[in-house]
């Protein structure tokens, strides 16, 4: 396996994306050495992301990159839409609240999961979600 | 999209997930194995995710859907065979399988079904 570029951009346009994201992160995760346990979580929280970004933001684009900050390593996977926005940000925070179908886990579990977790958004603005996990 | 196999072992029919799972691949088992259950009368499902790496909100809730719907036609279903990591993130994610059983390897949740089968009728 060649390994991964420093920035890979996959467009986000069908259910099968959802899986193309989940493997590019899981290589971007290997390659910044994360723990088994951290790949997953940091791969669960992107598939969450992706599939928000595809169910939610009408298709947008993923960004995956890798990170260096002196001995540590990283991995940052952003997720674009030009979707509706989500106009009010805390709600689509809470544990347990859903627009749509799906649990309402999706935003609030893929935070949990990961070390950073950034959300620009706003009514008919579209939304990013930007995450980070770190090596230990 | 593929189609998962689903074998049937005596009165279990049994579902090894071996590919990264597409939502729409894990809506058709849940149809196959409804399908399936209806017309072999089978009294239990056993669904492999020891190849699994990773399950998310969605599929963990397809997992809950189809041991509700299985239920439906009187089968009990066992998840079998989730990674440790994946079980540590679905806690963490704030998922909870809701009634559907586990076990750590097939041979576990074959034993928790004849287990099922004799406290019935059988």
């Amino acid at each position: 396996m060649t390994p991964p570029a420093a920035r890979e951009e996959i467009p986000i346009t069908a259910d099968e994306d959802v899986v193309r994201v989940r493997q590019a992160v899981r290589s971007y995760a290997q390659k910044a050495k994360l723990s088994l346990v951290d790949q997953t979580k940091l791969v669960t929280a992107t598939s969450e992301l992706a599939r928000n970004t595809l169910t939610y933001g009408g298709g947008g684009t993923a960004v995956v990159e890798f990170l260096t900050e002196g001995r540590r390593s990283g991995v940052r996977a952003s997720f674009q839409d030009d979707g509706p926005g989500i106009p009010d940000v805390d709600l689509a925070l809470t544990d347990g609240w859903t627009s749509g179908r799906g649990m309402g886990l999706g935003l609030s579990g893929a935070r949990r999961l990961v070390d950073e977790f950034t959300l620009d958004t706003g009514a008919g603005q579209g939304t990013t979600v930007t995450v980070v996990k770190w090596s230990r | 999209m593929e189609r998962i196999p689903i074998l049937k072992i005596g009165d279990v029919l049994l579902a090894s997930i071996q590919i990264d799972l597409q939502d729409r691949d894990v809506l058709a088992l849940q149809e196959d194995l409804a399908e399936k259950i209806c017309s072999s009368g089978a009294r239990g499902v056993i669904l492999d995710i020891s190849a699994v790496d990773i399950v998310d909100s969605f599929i963990g809730r397809m997992f809950a859907t189809i041991a509700a719907t299985s239920r439906l036609f009187d089968a009990e279903t066992v998840v079998v065979g989730m990674r440790p990591a994946v079980a540590i993130t679905l806690v963490e994610l704030g998922l909870t399988l809701g009634e559907v059983r586990t076990a750590l390897d097939l041979e576990k949740g074959l034993a928790i079904l004849a287990a099922l089968g004799d406290r019935t009728d059988r």
